[in-house]
């Protein structure tokens, strides 16, 4: 009789446990802001507002997909743009939870600021229930983003001639119009048309609008695009310079780098050569 | 008079179950019908979303469609601008309702012994029916740059304006700097445009519309107001990114909405101010305040004398018929009104609650229908009064909405020291349901299930005694 008792008392004991792995993995941890979020909380919230684009089942199939471009994504493939984490490797939950803040600039997907924290973290934890690499793989580890250094017009023009040595021109093309020779030919992990980011228009990039931003992308990459991680390949410093170069192509978006930039007679003829006036389309994008 | 017996009383009881039953049938079909709820389709269609993701229940917004909103129609992610739509894309919405409604009234102004209107009776009338019709126009013209035109008619057709007005967003690149110009709905918390009941007695706010009764059987003349009704004038509204913090202040004409300045050349101003919060798992709450400081004419400093021929006498003289009446916009002998109100909207899951304190006031010579320039009557006041709002909805889907809203008004000060103290006291009660059996990015379609009920002391067209009126309504609410 004791030792019948035992054994229920491990089987249960089991059960638990197992259920309380299993609750763990349809949770999501927010650090900032410190919340829990809960995929049985996250589901009615996902068929008020996400369905429509990111389908029933969340691979990207919902109703509204055939007219949403870029498509939305499929959260079945569990491969996501903007991660703290090396290519390849599924993001933090931070990450998602930072993305529906934000939204995807230039596409349907918008920022969901709108709702509270504990709405937000609770969907995180639900898109994590499509995809069983949830279940097999844990997160990469957020890549480290040293302090930027210094701003130097050294710095920028030695980022300037990164953007020629790693060749970023032939996808964002010289001007970083998005224009460069392979643009027309670039399609993302769908066979779907891709077009590069266009510095130009805005200093918003899909994946935020920061120096740090910036650095975090071109480490880890854009998955599901043909834009890769530079982790291996360029040193953190070098990844700066990079940055702030960048920043000089937003020629329409006030930046210290710009400034610094135009307070040369070399970026300033540069700048004032690129900027076309009075044609404001009403677009919110200027040419 | 026939005289209750038990076994009427059985017999009215199976009858009154038969009924109750048909309706639980009906509506366990349409609940039945789940296939896997919009206000402008056009904004749907525009983004590709789900009407679910701007409304609770359309056309009430969720705190996500109150930011698309306030933010100028505009997701805010470079793609809000005509230029990104298709060239064919017309940002054009139609709403109406065909029903089944019963209206009824206790104390109908009737034919009696003493003379045509001089009797009282209950009065009751049913049958199918229409809702007027909403042409709603809106979106952006460019970035940053919204508008919304409502033609909108009665249930003849016959259209007005209902909203016209332009906005210029996030002016200076800043959500707290936003101008609308024209014909728009003030800045409520609690919106009447967005009400989710339709009939007669429960379509719109009493405390938004309530003026007090002048004396027994008498109304308010003078002026006309209602802080549900569209204004015109101009908006300075701001808000956070996150629209936890709202706050506005309109300059208006005082007309009530009304085109062509038919009153007076005076201005009123409305403020209201909001702010959210997070609680916890519960979701968001907001608390605000509003207050609206107006003024009416009350005469003309100048009269039109309209002569009509309306034909010869005897003598084959010509007649003619005159009328004077006030020159429209030289209203004057202005007085002053007052609206205030404090609001909040509290989520707990799927159930919301909104209550409202509402109080007004009228200046003596609004409250007792008297031209300023002559004196106030003896005993003539200012009336005041205070009202409460207690409105609730249970929301069980995106699908699904119950409502429930409890209205009351009560007077604290008569225009006369004579009228009795609850005179114009009113209570309201609606309950509906709403079942909007699909939920896409084009259309709307609503199943609309209402009762309404309201009291009000002293108001009856004849004894002056209470007043009782209620509606019922079924219908099918759409959009596209």
């Amino acid at each position: 009789m004791r030792n019948i008792n035992i054994s229920k008392i491990c089987l249960s004991l089991a059960a638990a446990l197992l259920l309380v792995g299993i609750a763990s993995a349809q949770d999501s941890h927010i650090k900032e802001p410190n919340v829990t979020g809960h995929a049985d909380a996250g589901k009615p919230l996902y068929y008020r507002y996400c369905w429509g684009c990111h389908g029933a089942r969340g691979d990207g199939n919902g109703e509204n997909a055939p007219y949403v471009t870029p498509t939305p994504r499929n959260f079945v493939q569990a491969t996501f743009k903007c991660r703290s984490t090396p290519t390849g490797t599924l993001p933090q939950d931070q990450d998602l939870y930072n993305t529906l803040v934000r939204g995807f600039n230039f596409t349907n997907m918008p920022s969901w600021a709108a709702l509270t924290a504990q709405n937000r973290a609770d969907l995180v934890a639900f898109i994590k229930t499509f995809s069983p690499r949830w279940k097999t793989e844990k997160p990469g580890d957020p890549i480290p983003i040293p302090a930027e250094p210094k701003l130097t017009i050294e710095s920028m023009k030695h980022g300037g001639e990164l953007f020629q040595k790693l060749e970023c021109w032939k996808c964002h093309g010289q001007e970083g119009r998005g224009d460069g020779p392979s643009a027309s030919t670039l399609t993302d992990s769908n066979d779907q048309p891709i077009r590069p980011f266009n510095f130009t228009t805005s200093n918003r990039s899909k994946c935020g609008r920061t120096n740090q931003d910036l650095y975090r992308i071109f480490m880890t990459g854009v998955d599901g695009t043909p834009m890769p991680s530079f982790a291996d390949v360029v040193k953190p410093e070098d990844a700066w310079d990079l940055v702030h170069y960048l920043r000089t192509l937003q020629y329409n978006s006030p930046s210290p780098e710009l400034a610094l930039w135009m307070s040369t007679k070399e970026g300033h003829d540069i700048v004032e050569a690129k900027k076309v006036y009075n044609t404001n389309t009403g677009s919110g994008i200027n040419p | 008079m026939e005289r209750w017996s038990p076994r009427r009383g059985k017999d009215s009881l199976a009858r009154v179950c038969t009924i109750l039953g048909y309706v639980l049938f009906v509506f366990a079909i349409l609940l039945v019908d789940c296939r896997p709820a919009a206000a402008i389709p056009a904004f749907a269609r525009k983004y590709g979303m789900p009407c679910s993701a701007c409304h609770l229940a359309w056309p009430m917004l969720s705190p996500f469609g109150q930011q698309f909103k306030d933010n100028g129609y505009q997701m805010g992610n470079e793609r809000d601008a005509p230029i990104f739509q298709q060239a064919a894309y017309w940002p054009v919405t139609f709403r109406i309702t065909p029903y089944w409604h019963r209206e009824s009234t206790d104390k109908a102004q009737v034919d009696g012994p003493n003379g045509p209107g001089s009797a009282e009776a209950q009065s009751t009338v049913h049958g199918f029916d229409w809702s007027g019709l909403d042409f709603h126009v809106a979106g952006t013209l460019a970035n940053n740059y919204s508008f919304y035109i409502l033609p909108s008619s009665d249930n003849t057709g016959a259209f007005h304006f209902e909203s016209v007005w332009a906005r210029l967003d996030n002016l200076f690149g800043s959500s707290w700097v936003n101008v609308k110009l024209g014909k728009f709905e003030l800045d409520n918390l609690l919106s009447e445009k967005r009400i989710l009941t339709l009939s007669a007695n429960g379509g719109f706010y009493q405390n938004y519309h309530f003026q007090p009764l002048v004396a027994p059987g008498v109304t308010e003349s003078l002026y006309t107001f209602g802080i549900g009704d569209n204004q015109v004038g101009v908006e300075w509204m701001g808000h956070s990114k996150n629209d936890r913090t709202r706050v506005s202040a309109s300059l208006l004409s005082s007309t009530d909405g009304q085109p062509g300045l038919p009153t007076s050349s005076s201005y009123d101003g409305f403020f209201a101010a909001s702010q959210a919060f997070e609680w916890g798992s519960f979701g968001l709450q907001r608390v605000g305040a509003f207050a609206y400081l107006g003024q009416a004419s009350t005469y003309f400093a100048q009269n039109l004398t309209t002569t009509t021929p309306v034909g010869t006498d005897l003598n084959g003289v010509p007649v003619n018929s005159t009328t004077t009446a006030g020159l429209p916009g030289t209203g004057t002998g202005l007085q002053s009104f007052r609206r205030y109100g404090l609001v909040g909207q509290f989520y707990i899951k799927k159930f919301d609650i909104t209550p409202m304190y509402f109080h007004g006031s009228d200046s003596a010579f609004l409250g007792t229908n008297t031209a300023s320039n002559t004196p106030l009557p003896a005993g003539g006041r200012s009336p005041s009064w205070n009202g409460a709002l207690f409105e609730s909805h249970y929301t069980l889907s995106p699908q699904l909405i119950f409502i429930n809203r409890y209205e009351l008004i009560r007077m604290s000060q008569q225009a006369f020291s004579t009228n009795p103290g609850n005179l114009g006291n009113i209570d309201s009660l609606v309950f509906g349901v709403r079942y909007y059996p699909f939920i896409n990015a084009r259309a709307g379609f609503a199943y609309h299930a209402e009762y309404a009920i309201v009291r009000q002391r002293g108001a009856s067209p004849v004894t002056a005694t209470d007043l009782t009126n209620s509606s019922l309504l079924f219908g099918f609410d759409f959009d596209f």
